[in-house]
This record gives C-alpha cells, structure tokens and sequence, in this order.
C-alpha cells in the first residue's frame, strides 16, 4: 500500500519526465477500470432511473448500507489505530503473526469470511454459549452486517496506517516526550496529526469496502429488507427480475463510492 | 526491503485470485472411449442449480446410451438466461419453473415447445429430529422461530408466496435468501429453526435436514421445463438428450431424488 509521502517532498522530483513506453500500458490500464463502468452507465434506463432509485426497497438497501458502512469505519478506526500503533511501534514478539493475521481478510475470499464468522458468532459457533449467556443473537441481525464490514474493512485501515506510521518523521515525537509529554499526549496531538493523511487514506479504503462488502455479509447475515439487504445484496436480488433495477442501483452504488473517495482523496500539495 | 517487496507482491497475487467472482458451478463427467464415430464433443446442458446432483447422473446413463458426452453448467435459472442472452454457448437450456422458460422464449433464447419433464413442491426443512416439533406451515409463525426463506424474485420465493397465502398464514422470516442452497445451508448449519425448499433439496442435504410435509404444497406445483437453445446447430443431439431426459429411464432417477411426473 501507499505510504505516505514524507514532510517536504520535493516538487522538483515531479519536473523529471516519464519514460515514453509507460503510456501504453497506463492508458490501457486506464481503459480496462474506465470502460466498463462506462459500459454500465450507457445501460441505464435514464428515463426510468429516477423511479427505480427512488422505490423502497433501493432507498431501504442505501440507509442500510450507509449506516452499517459508517458504523464499521468508525469500529475499524477505533481498533484498527491501536493495532497499527503496536504493529509499527512496539517490539512485543510474534508482530509477523500478528500482521499476517490482520492482512488475511485482504486475500480471504469474502464468502470464506462469512463462513469464519459464523463458526465464531453464529448459534452453533464457538462464542454462542457466552452470547447465550447474554441473551445475544447476531446472526440475521444488523450486528453481523456490521462485524462483516469490519473483518473485511479492518486491513485496509491498519495497512495505510501502519505504512503511515513507519514513515513518519520521528523527530517532533521525541521533542515533545522529551518536554514532558505523557504518551498519551504524544500520541494525540503530536504522532496521530503527523500520519492523519495515510489515516484517513485508510479509513476512506475502509469505507468504500465496507459499502461494497457482499459475500461475508450474505453468508453470515442473510438478507432481509431493512435489517441485512444491503445495496449490493439488493443488486444482487434485483438481478433476479428486473436487470434495468439492478443496473440503475449499481449505479448509484458507483456513484456513492465515487464521491466518498473524491471528497476526502485529494492529493496533498508538497509543503 | 526485498522481503517486504516479496510479501507484498504474493499477497497482491494472492487477493487478485480471492477476488474471482462466483460463478455457477459446473460438472464435467469423464468422457468414455468415443464409440461409433460420433462425435465425442460433449454437449452443453445449461440447468437450474435443484437439478445438479440428478442431472449429473442423467448425463452418465445419458453417455452410457448414447455414446455422447454432456457437459453441465448448474446456477440460478435467470442467471443462465441471462448468460444466453448475452452469447454464452450453450444446446439445452433446463429451467426450475415455467416464468424463467418464458422469459428465456420472450428473449428469443428458446424457439422450439418447451418439454414440462418434472414436478416440485415445496416441503418445510428442520433440522434431525424436528427439536422444535414443527408440523405444519402455522407452526412456522409461532414468535420466536427463526424461518428462512427464499426472496420472492427467485422461483422457489414465489411459490413460497403462494402456498402461504392459500394456507392464510403470514410468515416472518429473518432472512430470505437468493437461492434455495442458502435457504438449505441455514437449516443444515443450525442458524436457522426451519426453511421452506423444494422437497427434492432434502435428498440433497444427506440426513442434515429432515422434511415436515404441508398440504398446500400440492396445490402449487412447479414445473420443470427442458429445451433446446435457439443458438445450438446441434438440434439432433439436443433433442436427443431431451428425449432421453423423458424417457422412463431418466424418470425414474428423478422420481429417486424426489421430484414429481409431469
């Protein structure tokens, strides 16, 4: 993944030419992402596609998957931060392991996911004669949407972070213990600011994943409107009758993503 | 620094491969010695996922027969047709209900009369030895019981609709699913208390789940309809397999997996 560019990145690197032989293959890889959601937009029926997105079922699916979305980002950040922080910062043993396992959910097929979590949390899991204790049924419920979101969100965020946080210039951090600073302080107004790119390059990944998640969510939470069916569920029920519906939520579900990563990715000019 | 270059590039290759989209599963029997000079290339079957496990076997005694082998494509009925329409290669179409076969004949997939060569009805799915002591559609409405059901865009969801209706019970499942697999998977796996699916998908889940019949299934049977795609130039072979698939061969291995004569 991207780490972040250091304080102070030259602005002359930038001047230096690109060799001429990397266009080719730039432009194809450009067209290879580009044409197919062009393909896709040439498909919907605009004249229909106000209706289509404006139906129940589509406005339930999009609350569902913006609300669930958001709650995860906000679960990935509040554990995935700290994970980081002892992957880049401590010297505890097994840190190999201990990333190899955060990183798995990133090659995990996303139904494998679904079937993991509902082994731990499902009624027959490992964890259900202490969910029982309490009362707690996840599965079927907009908690297992959310715990899907966060198996496969959370390597995105601890990556970019990680990343962030083993670039980071070290020197404003050993200034500010050596003032007196209590670690907590450091790491709050000192550490966290410095590496706030890479982070919210992280939890913005983390987001637009967790909007699209699909095979871990219809595994282990099912699909019900309101409750489980997200928009990518709901696309994928769609498909089933009516194409034109389908391809109008995919849409927006395109749309969505594109405005997230728009309105928070802008490259940051060099100081 | 090249060890992490390393890693990263096996874990890059690792996620492309993870990302491969699901796509309906396919069956390829091994083709016996080509006997009689015909030609051994195998024949496409595009068929309703209920109908993997039988088919399977059809097309076995089908190559015994006839010395041709099949080839089958299994997924959800409006998957396949959707495929056809968009050019895959294929010389029978087999679809679980008769709506699917008339969006396939409406898109000009199918042009020849299609064949009704099987029946299902819908049975309620419990887990071995009915813990909940579910007897008919109304127990399934009781609070507290965790139904799944199919969504009703997909055949086995309407005719879910149906029955339920005719039997005046409203049902409030916590999942309905995509396809009657899942619905089955949740019963077998314990999540949920029962499912409704078709009476052949017992047989398929081998003594994970148990049957609890119900008598408005037999009101609303589905029909299964077999022929062959407009875009095949092997109408001989085609016909063939669809002849065989009528034929009381054939009939008897689905009456053995449960579905019902036309």
């Amino acid at each position: 993944m991207t780490s972040s560019r250091a304080v102070g990145a030259t602005g002359s690197a930038a001047r230096l030419g690109v060799p001429a032989w990397i266009w080719p293959p730039a432009l194809l890889g450009a067209f290879f992402v580009g044409l197919p959601l062009v393909a896709l937009a040439a498909r919907v029926d605009w004249i229909n596609l106000p209706a289509l997105l404006a139906a129940p079922d589509s406005l339930a699916a999009l609350e569902l998957s913006l609300r669930t979305s958001a709650i995860s980002t906000v679960v990935c950040l509040l554990l995935g931060i700290p994970l980081a922080l002892v992957l880049a910062r401590t010297r505890i043993p097994g840190r190999a392991v201990l990333r190899t396992l955060v990183l798995l959910p990133l090659v995990l097929p996303p139904v494998v996911g679904g079937l993991a979590l509902l082994q731990t949390f499902g009624r027959l899991g490992l964890l259900s004669s202490a969910l029982d204790l309490f009362g707690l049924r996840i599965a079927f419920t907009t908690t297992a949407v959310v715990l899907a979101q966060v198996f496969v969100s959370m390597p995105f965020l601890v990556l970019s972070t990680e990343g962030a946080l083993r670039t980071a210039e070290r020197g404003y951090e050993t200034v500010a213990a050596g003032l007196g600073a209590a670690p907590g302080f450091v790491l709050t107004r000192v550490t966290l600011p410095l590496v706030l790119p890479g982070l919210i390059s992280g939890a913005v990944l983390a987001f637009a994943r967790s909007l699209g998640e699909f095979g871990a969510t219809l595994t282990f939470a099912g699909s019900l409107r309101g409750v489980t069916r997200t928009l990518p569920l709901e696309i994928y029920l769609q498909r089933e009758v009516d194409p034109d519906a389908a391809t109008a939520l995919s849409l927006l579900l395109i749309v969505v993503a594109v405005l997230i990563v728009a309105l928070t990715h802008r490259p940051r000019a060099a100081r | 620094m090249r060890r992490k270059s390393l890693v990263l590039l096996v874990a890059l290759s690792l996620s492309v491969t993870a990302c491969a989209s699901q796509s309906p599963t396919s069956a390829e029997p091994t083709p016996a010695e080509p006997t009689r000079g015909q030609s051994t290339e195998p024949l496409t079957v595009f068929a309703a996922a209920s109908l993997a496990d039988v088919l399977t076997t059809i097309g076995i005694n089908f190559q015994r027969e006839a010395g041709l082998p099949t080839s089958f494509s299994f997924g959800g009925s409006a998957d396949l047709v959707a495929q056809l329409q968009g050019g895959a290669p294929a010389d029978v179409l087999a679809t679980a209900d008769e709506a699917t076969m008339n969006k396939a004949r409406d898109a000009g997939v199918v042009t020849a009369e299609p064949t009704v060569f099987a029946t299902n009805t819908l049975t309620i799915a419990v887990a071995p030895g009915n813990p909940h002591g579910i007897a008919s559609l109304a127990d399934l409405a009781q609070p507290g019981r965790l139904v799944v059901i199919c969504a009703m865009q997909v055949p086995c969801g309407a005719t879910t609709a149906s029955v339920t209706k005719d039997a005046g019970v409203t049902l409030t499942p916590v999942s309905e699913e995509n396809s009657v697999t899942d619905v089955l998977g949740k019963v077998t796996s314990g999540e949920a208390d029962a499912g409704l699916v078709w009476s052949t998908d017992i047989g398929r889940a081998q003594g994970r789940a148990e049957r609890v019949d119900f008598p408005e299934a037999d009101k609303r049977t589905s029909n299964y309809l077999i022929a062959p795609v407009a875009s095949s130039t092997r109408t001989d072979d085609a016909q063939g397999f669809i002849d065989y698939v009528t034929s009381p061969p054939a009939q008897q291995v689905l009456g053995d997996a449960g579905f019902r004569k036309p």
